[in-house]
């Protein structure tokens, strides 16, 4: 490395950094990084949570008839379990891998607007603090994390809990569409010299196309909470058929910011899979510029996807066609993005990392995932499987065996950037192993469960099927395997933090610009930057007689 | 519940017609799908193989693209799906036509947690055991009487949400006798779980039979202790909910009760139907299905007793 592109000073951990000392510059910040690192640590936090909702739920369809927990306290649980994960967990976690990464990765000192990176936090976090106070304020919600009209109008839910999920999920809500355009603005306005938008890594890419499917879809959302706010609270009929109003109204309001945000989810997933690919393949990214394309497509389909969620409720027949079309084809931009990391792959040198290893499983379980919900856009099939335990297994081969095995490549990729401290390979191996066979364990079983006639959501499970309780009783094992599995995870982060080997600047000779500076980047990042002029910067650096491409240096 | 003498719930068992057309379709899809995921399978575990580091490697050759690969599999997914989807829409066709103008056979009314089956054309009336005529193409409307729900029967193929103000219609024409058992698919709040579905496929003789049974008022109770069970049935708030076809409980909010006894579980699927489970399901329901919209009725066991052999004297 040429000592030009490198700050001064010896950084080595976050121990280092004057600025970051005690509690109250924490709790003060407004710098990307920090609050990136607590957006991050209370999405894991928030995991820890939810993976017990799933180990309760598992315990309990461990046997047919059980009664580990009472039916009422069991359908609280699935509804935090899904409302946690995606809400609590998912959308934070990756935001908070967009705040860290972004500004670093495209040159800039922080984000566009500081202080509103700190408002979405702290409106995250005590927004789900309210969530889980409805506990003890009279009942946590128990609608599903969909929370279907008229089931949470006030008739059928008397309970304050829905009122709860309502209140919290808008004020979250409110902080994702700021945290959105915060994003977009940085991206737009605050990259370095040269850096035009092709030369942005591709996770910068996908996070800008995240960001604008978050400004345009939580909207709906946080309209359609409104609504039901009023009908709980005002008396209005918004939603209950009883009175004039409409459920499938909810539906479509809520599907209509729930699909996209499933591609909100994922597609901060394949930015990182899209970093950690070349890096440990040592190869240039193959069809970088398909890659970016088919994530605009993915972006603008999502929002023509939203009624395949909905095509057992009786639709017309040309909105079902529709949309049966339109759900198909979102299959092809995904399927585009597969087949060009495996050629990224192809002809490479592959080191596997623990960062490889989980991006390598992401790919084959996303596949899988992706592959199930082809049968969701083929509706009579969709007749047949949709509202089963088919569907559960779909969605967590996406958002736990996709997002999330993605976002953990992210972790061990990015944790020496963060800390200073390299993660153990080691238990990273046990971890990876175990949780690909505790999460395959728990969730393949579950596509058999739903073809041997589960639906969803059921608090137990009759006598008299026995293929049924032998998966049920086999996914439940399986999942106390993957709650070890990340269990090793976290003991590695915490170990790590403090023995782990010290990571330098650059550990894995990766391009991009977040290496150029030290592990962890000081409080405004750089000293200098090396000029940008390709997606890799650092190996324009590192081969410098490579040619100066033509057009040099952009503004 | 017992399933043991029920037939099997697996989807590819297909019982109706329309659940075969579904069944090919899916084989088609899975093949198709088995096959990609086979080839990204296959492709990883060789780059796995063949293209690990090693040390001393020197650094891959750079190449950032190729148009050919590109278009190819753009394109050819792209055939795929759209074969796909011209399936989907010749299926869609086939097993759920326009209804037009005709009438239902059946109106199936979701309740929280139970089945409401009306025979519009017969002026029958029968709670959670559905009757249907084997080899006869039978039209289902669906009506939800509170939130969602949705019925689901996985041997006949497609289920269909009930929602409130939204009525459904779905075609099934059974293949083969038997006792079919599915459940509500769609969350309906506590007792989602036991809002179990139990349907008996009849040849049509016999479908006519029952349902000219169902038709009949029952008789008057003769013995004693039915007698008195009627008496308390009456007298009690039974009647606010529950209604008996020639008496004066005529309510409509529970399921109706007037050929109980011919109905093999009580609960929609809770228990299995005896006077000895009656009378405990009258004493306290909460005890079996819990948040159930049955109080406990405050009787003594006595009175339970009778006014559960009152119940299952009704044929």
């Amino acid at each position: 490395m040429t000592a030009e592109s490198l700050p001064s000073g010896q950084i080595n951990s976050l121990a280092d950094i004057p600025e970051y000392k005690g509690l109250w510059s924490w709790v003060t910040s407004i710098d990307h990084k920090q609050l990136g690192i607590m957006y991050i640590s209370s999405a894991f936090a928030f995991f820890l949570v939810g993976l017990s909702f799933g180990i309760i739920m598992r315990t309990q369809l461990l046997v047919p008839m059980n009664r580990f927990v009472a039916q009422d306290f069991y359908n609280q649980v699935f509804t935090m379990h899904g409302t946690t994960m995606i809400f609590l967990m998912a959308m934070p976690l990756l935001f908070g891998f967009s705040v860290y990464l972004v500004p670093l990765m495209i040159g800039a000192r922080d984000m566009a607007f500081p202080r509103l990176n700190a408002m979405g936090y702290w409106i995250y976090l005590f927004g789900s603090l309210m969530l889980f106070f409805s506990f003890v304020g009279g009942g946590a919600p128990a609608a599903g994390w969909f929370s279907y009209a008229p089931l949470t109008e006030k008739g059928f839910s008397f309970d304050p809990g829905i009122t709860y999920w309502a209140l919290s999920l808008l004020v979250i809500g409110v902080g994702s569409v700021a945290t959105g355009i915060n994003l977009i603005a940085t991206i737009l306005t605050f990259r370095a010299p040269g850096m035009s938008l092709q030369r942005v890594p591709l996770f910068v890419w996908m996070v800008l196309a995240t960001s604008f499917l978050v400004i345009m879809s939580l909207p709906a959302l946080n309209a359609a909470i409104i609504m039901i706010l009023f009908d709980r609270i005002l008396n209005t009929h918004f939603f209950a058929p009883a009175y004039g109003g409409s459920a499938l109204l909810w539906q479509n309001y809520f599907w209509f910011f729930g699909h996209p945000e499933v591609y909100i989810l994922i597609l901060p997933g394949f930015g990182v899979v899209t970093e950690v690919i070349p890096v440990f393949s040592r190869k240039v990214l193959f069809g970088a510029g398909f890659l970016a394309a088919s994530t605009v497509a993915i972006t603008f389909l999502s929002f023509g996807v939203w009624m395949h969620h909905m095509f057992a409720t009786g639709l017309g027949f040309s909105v079902l066609y529709v949309f049966a079309l339109s759900s198909l084809l979102i299959a092809v931009p995904t399927g585009i993005k597969i087949w060009n990391w495996i050629a990224t792959m192809w002809g490479g040198s592959i080191r596997f990392t623990t960062a490889m290893l989980f991006a390598t499983a992401f790919l084959i379980q996303f596949t899988i995932g992706g592959l199930s919900g082809v049968l969701f856009a083929v509706i009579p099939l969709d007749w047949q499987l949709t509202d089963s335990y088919f569907v559960v297994a779909h969605i967590h081969y996406v958002l736990l065996g996709g997002m999330f095995f993605a976002m953990l490549s992210g972790v061990y990729y990015w944790f020496p950037k963060v800390t200073g401290r390299m993660l153990s390979e080691k238990l990273g191996r046990w971890h990876f192993w175990l949780m690909v066979l505790g999460f395959n364990g728990t969730f393949f079983v579950m596509h058999l469960l739903g073809v041997f006639g589960m639906p969803r959501r059921v608090w137990t499970y009759p006598y008299g099927q026995p293929m049924v309780a032998y998966l049920n009783m086999f996914s439940s094992l399986s999942s106390y395997v993957l709650a070890f599995s990340i269990l090793i995870f976290f003991w590695n982060m915490i170990s790590s933090l403090y023995k782990g080997k010290i990571a330098g600047d650059n550990p894995w000779q990766a391009w991009t610009l977040e290496w150029a500076t030290s592990s962890p980047p000081p409080p405004e990042n750089f000293d200098s930057l090396p000029p940008v002029y390709s997606r890799r910067p650092l190996w324009d650096l590192e081969n410098a007689a490579a040619k100066v491409p033509e057009g040099g240096e952009q503004s | 519940m017992d399933l043991t003498n029920a037939q099997s719930t697996n989807i590819f068992a297909f019982a109706t017609e329309q659940a075969r057309t579904i069944v090919q379709l899916h084989y088609a899809t899975l093949a198709v799908c088995t096959l990609i995921a086979m080839t990204v399978i296959g492709l990883l575990s060789f780059i796995i193989v063949k293209f690990r580091h090693q040390d001393g490697n020197p650094d891959p050759e750079q190449y950032e693209g190729n148009l050919k690969y590109e278009l190819t599999w753009t394109l050819i997914p792209t055939a795929i799906v759209l074969g796909l989807g011209i399936a989907t829409a010749v299926v869609m066709h086939t097993i759920n036509p326009p209804v037009g103008n005709n009438q239902p056979d059946v109106i199936v009314i979701a309740h929280q947690w139970w089945w409401e089956y009306r025979y519009p054309k017969k002026g029958v009336v029968v709670a959670n055991e559905l009757y249907l005529p084997e080899g006869v193409n039978t039209l289902l409307e669906m009506r939800s009487a509170d939130v969602v729900h949705s019925f689901w029967v996985p041997a006949f193929g497609e289920k269909m949400d009930t929602i409130p103000g939204h009525p459904n219609h779905i075609f099934y024409k059974p293949l083969k006798p038997g006792l079919f058992v599915g459940a509500c698919a769609e969350f309906c709040g506590a007792d989602h779980a036991l809002m179990r579905i139990l349907v008996n496929v009849v040849p049509p003789k016999e479908y006519d039979a029952w349902l000219e049974n169902q038709k009949k008022v029952p008789d008057a109770p003769t013995d004693e202790t039915a007698q008195r069970g009627k008496e308390l049935f009456l007298s009690k708030t039974c009647v606010q909910c529950h209604s008996v076809a020639g008496t004066t409980a005529q309510a409509l909010v529970a399921p109706d009760l007037t050929h109980l006894a011919t109905r093999q579980t009580i609960g929609a699927g809770v228990l299995p139907n005896t006077v000895d489970n009656v009378a405990a399901w009258i004493s306290n329901a909460q005890d079996f299905k819990p948040g159930c919209h049955m109080p406990n009725m405050r009787v003594s066991k006595e009175e339970a007793h009778a006014i559960a052999v009152y119940l299952e004297g009704l044929k």
